[in-house]
């Protein structure tokens, strides 16, 4: 069991390592210096106070997407679609951001619980569908997301602009942004979202660890027919974990548009961060802890990348190489776990 | 309104025309029993090499440039493929998990060349296309004719046929025989001699030269040129197309055609009186709604291979 253990942590941490030299081999390949690559990344994701403030940014919506990944994963769910419901909260939030103007302490919740609500609404209709119907819930979320992205901008063009672009900027009650953490970052755009991102991680950790709700969701993630004769409501419990995985990806949305942007725009395609989710979720083993440290990676990848172009020469589309390998790694630990159990044998 | 059909049915073949391809690539991976996402990165795949490949050699072949092109790019994504193909029968990795990494990777990979290479975040435009072509005696038939046989790209007729030939391979050869056995109970098609990982692994290559076929018309006759947004979605599409036709190639072809039919519309609708108050909203959003009551039921049953999605371990019950 502790043996066991041991290998779910090495699979993961094997998995970046091998990641990240193949990153090294890439830019070699191309004819870039990795090293200077790897410094360059290196700093612009924790080079000074304004990096590391952009980094930490960068990680509050990773987290929730991860949680929303993960926690679908537990019940044995797989929810491609964080991405969409990601989209329809960013909207909801903004559109609550613009439409009243309320108390801070009022305001900003229900900015959030729209952002939640609207998530939650966009992962409940897969969950409903897997449960009554039987149908695959990764091709369900997949449409889903189109239908989010196309719905979206169609409702920020036509509600909340004038056939424009974008919406008008939230009001200052509904903000996360925070005048203290930015000064403290060099005015880098860091609010108060990776509050509440940990404080989702901590949700989620309890829900599913600690509640009689979370073990018969962690159940049916396991088997289920054994909880269908345990007693369990298999389909209640499939819609339960859409639901609350939707949501997830919902306030993550919020965290974009009430704290890094401030609005809503049009997109001419998805965000990337509802797929982001799924690496984060896959190398932080769907276990909350897990995905904190995995958004800190991916959160550092990203935001370093930005770096790398003016000062090692290096596109950014490497970061986006590592993390697909890294993934890819992930994917086949069968791999790094028959390495693993060859080598433990051999030293015996 | 026959002015109007000449408008939108050909647009909707030239729409339609790379999801055929990458659809019924689709559908040999999936009636393998390997779930393939990685559709849209092999797709990408396929538009970079295809472009790179066109915009390289364009001066050397001329107007051969965009069919070489095209056996490029099947090539390139082919062996591209082989990486899901590792992952998903050999490693028995998650199917899905895998095809996600596809999609990332080959979207990584490919914008990272083309900064290297161009300098740019995306190419130059292409010159040199496929030409429009009248098919001989067929468009001279009244009324049809100028709809369906005049001013077509030939890759889009080239599709039409490569569904037929699909369904003659899958449902009336003995390699297709053994490629639905593969998917529907790969134990009992092993205890038969099938060699289950070799068939997976021909299915998942055929898909990934398919998608490479498909991505590489849709850069070389719809954007011209590759860049971040060239692919966006396209495979996904293709692949709601094989669901909705039941993981079947006609029924693909037929699901693909209506998708190129809502495209159009949602591009040329517009210039179409009763469809200008139509909120191109609805249109966009279509073929995704469609796909998810065809899955719901209620448009026939789907069933998918009964094997899809689980990796095969020999001796394993």
């Amino acid at each position: 069991m502790n043996e066991n253990r041991l290998t779910n942590i090495l699979v993961p941490v094997f998995a970046v390592i091998l990641g990240i030299i193949a990153g090294a081999i890439v830019m070699l390949v191309s004819g870039y210096d990795p090293i200077a690559g790897y410094s360059a990344l290196l700093y612009g994701a924790f080079g000074d106070r304004y990096y590391i403030g952009e980094t930490i940014r960068q990680v509050t919506p990773y987290i929730l997407a991860g949680l929303a990944v993960a926690f679908a994963f537990r019940t044995g769910l797989f929810n491609i679609g964080v991405e969409g419901q990601l989209i329809v909260g960013w909207l909801a939030a903004v559109w609550v951001g613009v439409s009243f103007e309320l108390p801070k302490v009022i305001h900003l919740p229900l900015a959030i619980v729209a952002a939640a609500l609207a998530g939650a609404l966009w992962g409940f209709i897969p969950g409903f569908l897997k449960a009554r119907f039987r149908v695959h819930e990764v091709i369900v979320t997949i449409m889903m997301n189109y239908i989010a992205l196309y719905v979206s901008n169609a409702v920020i063009r036509s509600v909340l602009s004038d056939q424009g672009f974008k919406s008008e900027k939230i009001h200052p009650s509904a903000s996360l942004r925070s005048e203290f953490l930015q000064s403290l970052t060099d005015y880098s755009t860091l609010h108060y979202g990776i509050i509440i991102s940990l404080i989702a991680a901590v949700v989620m950790w309890f829900l599913l660890e600690k509640t009689t709700t979370g073990y018969e969701l962690r159940a049916v993630g396991f088997n289920q027919h054994a909880s269908h004769y345990a007693g369990m409501n298999v389909n209640r419990n499939i819609i339960l974990a859409m639901v609350i995985s939707g949501a997830f990806a919902g306030i993550a949305g919020a965290m974009e548009g009430l704290g890094t942007f401030e609005n809503v725009s049009v997109k001419a395609g998805f965000t990337g961060v509802g797929f982001d989710g799924i690496a984060v979720a896959l190398l932080g083993g769907n276990n909350a802890f897990g995905i904190i440290l995995a958004a800190i990676l991916f959160g550092a990848l990203k935001v370093g990348a930005l770096e790398m172009p003016s000062a090692a020469d290096v596109p950014t589309e490497l970061v986006d190489i590592v993390i697909a390998l890294i993934i890819f790694f992930v994917a086949s630990s069968y791999l790094i776990r028959l390495v693993l159990t060859r080598f433990k044998k051999e030293g015996k | 309104m026959l002015h109007i059909l000449e408008i939108i049915i050909p647009s909707a073949i030239f729409f339609a025309a790379p999801l055929i391809f990458t659809a019924l690539g689709g559908v040999f991976s999936e009636r393998s029993g390997v779930v393939n996402i990685g559709l849209e990165g092999l797709m990408v795949t396929g538009a970079f090499t295809g472009i790179v490949f066109n915009l390289t050699f364009a001066d050397q072949f001329g107007e051969f440039t965009p069919w070489l092109a095209m056996l490029v790019a099947m090539v390139v994504a082919s062996i591209f493929s082989l990486m899901h193909a590792v992952a998903a029968i050999s490693l028995r990795a998650d199917q899905v998990v895998s095809g996600v990494a596809i999609n990332f990777l080959a979207l990584g990979l490919s914008l990272f060349l083309v900064k290297m290479w161009y300098g740019k975040g995306q190419t130059d435009q292409v010159q040199v296309g496929f030409d429009k072509i009248d098919i001989p005696i067929l468009s001279k038939i009244p009324i049809l004719g100028p709809i369906l046989f005049s001013n077509g790209y030939i890759p889009s007729y080239l599709a039409i046929v490569l569904a037929f030939v699909v369904w003659y391979v899958i449902y009336k050869t003995p390699f297709g025989l053994r490629l639905r056995a593969v998917g529907e109970h790969p134990m009992a098609a092993d205890t038969m001699g099938i060699n289950v990982a070799k068939m997976r692994y021909i299915a998942v290559m055929l898909s990934g030269a398919l998608a490479g076929i498909g991505g590489s018309i849709y850069a070389t006759i719809i954007s011209r040129d590759f860049s971040h947004a060239t692919i966006s979605g396209q495979g996904f599409m293709a692949l709601a197309a094989m669901i909705f036709g039941k993981w079947h190639p006609l029924g693909a072809m037929g699901a693909a055609l209506f998708f190129g039919f809502a495209q159009s519309l949602s591009i040329v609708g517009q210039a179409i009186p009763f469809l200008k108050n139509v909120p191109t909203v609805y249109l966009l959003i279509l073929p995704y709604a469609l796909t998810i009551l065809a899955l719901t039921g209620f448009i026939g049953r789907a069933d998918a291979p009964k094997a899809l999605g689980t990796p095969y371990v020999k001796g394993k019950r």
